[in-house]
């Protein structure tokens, strides 16, 4: 098997140990870091995304693979710099001011981390002014939003009005989630997407960035 | 001899509370409430405020667990007890606070309106088995700020019985605990006769909020009844298996029951909880889980084993609409909790993962609550021996249909369920037009809400509670309650 096949398949296997092994390896045989994060590491994570959707595999399989993912990123993440290829996106996310629950928000900033995004968790109770000039200082793509209760969802609305105010909507991507949460409430408040769950979420955050980037 | 199930020995009961306790003193909470963590810190425990941890002491957990009542009494608006929440008796009650409706009549799921609240208070107000009303659902026609008050105002409002309720802010808790004190005319009235239950979460793992630790103390100094809803999710936000996410229920809850009984000893209290299985394939909390009926039944037996009344998420359903898994999560549920005896039963009219209530299902799940309720007084012998007059009467007559011992018996041993259970003949059923259970769920409500009677509080109480909830809204820039235009 060739290296970045293997790096693949022993990610979507997620044996982290020999992820970060086989990428020393195939950093120390000089193969391009883009072609490592693109041809081994984001196609065994787009194969794990595919299978935890079928049901093939369950999320202690994806968070495994994650894991073996983020093993492999912080190695090649110098040498990307260095070489000028931009990482995949940068998200930042958090559950909104005056809500608690953060175990649906935390899933989601672990799955989309494991995809081989930068990830910016603000925690939850977050205020709305706080996502705006965190996504202003960390140059974020994205922001997403978690919100479980009927009455904590209208932050959402003002993140995305403040966004518009600072000139940022548009150009950074809005995505929300939470059970209270649809599409319907997404597209009324002018949020770019709503995510169902980690997996959708993934799939949402992917399709913001086109593969030839 | 009343039927009971258990799960769990004494011995290990023993070893989860020992372990819990350990946790408590060892590992310790986090509680973001700084009057919380200086009583704590007043009574002996050790308390880190910058990081907002505190130790427990085996102290002050004993000392918590003496003070608190082993019996939890309530009262409709109009002062009649309806609830001995102790020993095995139990109770239900609807589901809470759900974010969605299922529209009896589009069948759509949508966002709650102050009409479909009073719908429900009336509908609630008409269903035997169901002793108590929840804040079923958030009407969302209203400011947020007062989404939570409102739903109790309007449940005082339509509906005789207590209610089981809670606070989404600190604030809301004033006006809350103001209506209250308006149906009953005095703190001390009030807590001679409890009205309402608050339900308060900590948060998954070991660790209270501002707002919820706040709200607990705020009902123990008013003698409101709480109920204790800590949530481990097996294999993700606690251990994998039941008896390790046991361990953190039973941790979570005993920290909730010192921070009561601290701020006042002797105030009501219920062990309660919603602890739930994991589903990994979907990134769900089931709570038609039978892991998870059976960490509900096992963390009541813990709290009979303190002495406490007892509480618990289970007689619901995961379904999106009232179907066959919605019948038998929803029975499994209510079955176990009966026998199990779990006070406090939450559940009926809700799917969805505690998101959606549906007016239809709780209309059956009232028969299911009947049945239950029936099974769980189990089987006495009544005038039953000796047992041959009874068979003499039987061959001389031919039939027992009109016996003394028939007519003295019969609405007791059996229990008839309403109109939305199908005991017809094929035919009959048929010649009535084939109906569906949905169907006949739809005409059940519309038969029991035409037969709604008007809460007996009187004008002047009524008119008090409208002026505070009026002036609530008005807090919020609301000049007027969409009640008031039905
Ligand atoms: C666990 C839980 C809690 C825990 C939370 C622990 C924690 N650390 O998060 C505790 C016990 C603390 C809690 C507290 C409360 N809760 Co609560 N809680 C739940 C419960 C049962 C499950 C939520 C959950 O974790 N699900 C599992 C995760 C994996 O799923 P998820 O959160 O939906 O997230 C997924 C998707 O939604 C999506 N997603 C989520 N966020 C995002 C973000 C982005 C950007 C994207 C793309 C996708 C996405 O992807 C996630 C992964 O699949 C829900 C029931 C429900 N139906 O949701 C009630 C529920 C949300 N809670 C409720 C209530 C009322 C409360 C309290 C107010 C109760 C009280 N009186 O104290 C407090 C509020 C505290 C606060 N201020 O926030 C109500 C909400 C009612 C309403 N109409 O708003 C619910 C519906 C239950 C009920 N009927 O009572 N709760």
């Amino acid at each position: 098997m060739e290296l970045l096949e293997q790096i693949s398949f022993n990610l979507q296997n997620g044996l982290d140990d020999v992820v970060a092994a086989l990428t020393k390896d195939a950093i120390e045989k000089r193969i391009p870091p883009g072609e490592i994060l693109s041809d081994g590491l984001i196609a065994g994570m787009s194969i794990v995304g595919e299978k935890f959707k079928n049901h093939d595999i369950f999320l202690p399989d994806v968070l495994l693979a994650a894991r073996a993912m983020n093993g492999a990123m912080e190695m090649l993440k110098p040498l990307l710099i260095k070489e000028g290829i931009p990482i995949r996106g940068k998200v930042v996310i958090g559950s909104v001011k005056d809500d608690l629950h953060d175990i649906g928000k935390n899933l989601v900033a672990i799955l989309i981390k494991g995809a081989g995004f930068e990830v910016i968790d603000l925690g939850n109770d977050v205020p709305a002014e706080k996502f705006i000039s965190a996504a202003k200082e960390e140059n974020a793509h994205v922001i997403g939003m978690s919100a479980l209760l009927t009455t904590t969802m209208p932050v959402m609305k003002k993140v995305v009005d403040l966004a518009k105010d600072e000139g940022l909507y548009g150009k950074i991507r809005i995505i929300v989630g939470g059970a209270p949460v649809s599409k319907e409430y997404a597209l009324e408040i002018g949020a770019d997407a709503y995510s169902y769950d980690g997996a959708n979420a993934v799939e949402t955050v992917e399709s913001f960035f086109p593969v030839n980037n | 001899m009343r039927p009971v199930f258990r799960l769990l020995s004494d011995e290990l009961i023993e070893r989860i509370i020992s372990q819990a306790r350990d946790i408590l003193c060892d590992l310790g909470m986090e509680i973001h409430n700084d009057g919380v963590l200086s009583m704590l810190s007043d009574h002996g425990a050790s308390v880190d405020s910058e990081k907002m941890h505190v130790y427990f002491t085996a102290d002050i957990i004993d000392k918590a667990l003496e003070t608190a009542p082993d019996s939890v009494k309530l009262f409709d608006v109009m002062g009649r007890q309806t609830h001995d929440l102790t020993d095995h008796n139990v109770y239900f009650t609807p589901g809470s606070a759900a974010i969605n409706i299922l529209d009896p009549l589009s069948g759509e799921i949508r966002k709650p309106l102050t009409a479909d609240y009073v719908e429900y208070a009336k509908l609630v107000s008409r269903l035997d088995n169901i002793a108590s009303q929840s804040t079923a659902f958030i009407p969302s026609d209203v400011h947020e700020k007062i989404s939570d008050s409102y739903r109790l105002f309007l449940s005082l409002l339509y509906c005789e019985k207590p209610v089981v309720t809670g606070a989404f802010t600190i604030d809301a808790f004033n006006v809350m605990k103001d209506l209250q004190l308006a149906v009953r005319g005095s703190a001390d009235a009030l807590k001679e006769k409890p009205l309402t239950i608050f339900s308060c979460c900590p948060t998954a793992p070991l660790k209270w909020s501002d707002v919820t630790s706040q709200n607990l103390v705020d009902c123990a100094k008013h003698f409101i009844p709480v109920e204790y809803i800590s949530m481990p999710l097996s294999g993700f936000m606690a251990p994998v298996t039941l008896v390790g996410s046991l361990v953190q229920h039973t941790a979570e809850t005993l920290s909730g029951v010192v921070l009561s009984q601290l701020t006042q000893p002797g105030t009501p209290i219920i062990y309660g909880g919603s602890p739930a299985a994991f589903d990994i394939r979907f990134e769900t909390t089931p709570m038609g889980a039978v892991e998870t009926q059976m960490m509900d039944c096992a963390y009541n037996e813990i709290g009979k084993y303190l002495n406490l009344p007892t509480q618990a998420y289970i007689a619901l359903s995961d379904a999106k609409k009232l179907d066959a898994q919605a019948g038998l999560e929803t029975s499994m549920g209510a079955t176990l909790a009966a026998l199990a005896g779990i006070n406090n039963i939450s559940g009926p009219g809700m799917l969805d993962f505690e998101s959606c209530q549906s007016l239809e299902k709780l209309v059956v799940d009232n028969e299911i609550c009947g049945m239950t309720l029936r099974l769980a007084r189990g089987i006495e012998p009544k005038e039953d021996f000796p047992a041959i007059p009874i068979f003499e009467e039987l061959l001389r007559e031919k039939h027992l249909l009109i016996a003394n011992h028939t007519r003295k018996h019969l609405r007791d041993e059996h229990y008839f369920p309403g109109r939305v259970i199908d005991r017809a003949n094929s035919s009959r059923w048929e010649e009535e037009g084939s109906l569906t259970i949905g169907d006949r769920a739809k005409s059940e409500i519309a038969r029991l809400q035409g037969e709604y009677e008007p809460s007996g509080l009187s004008g002047d109480i009524l008119a008090e509670m409208t002026r505070l909830m009026r002036a609530e809204a008005a807090r919020f820039g609301m000049a007027r309650l969409p009640h008031e235009d039905l």
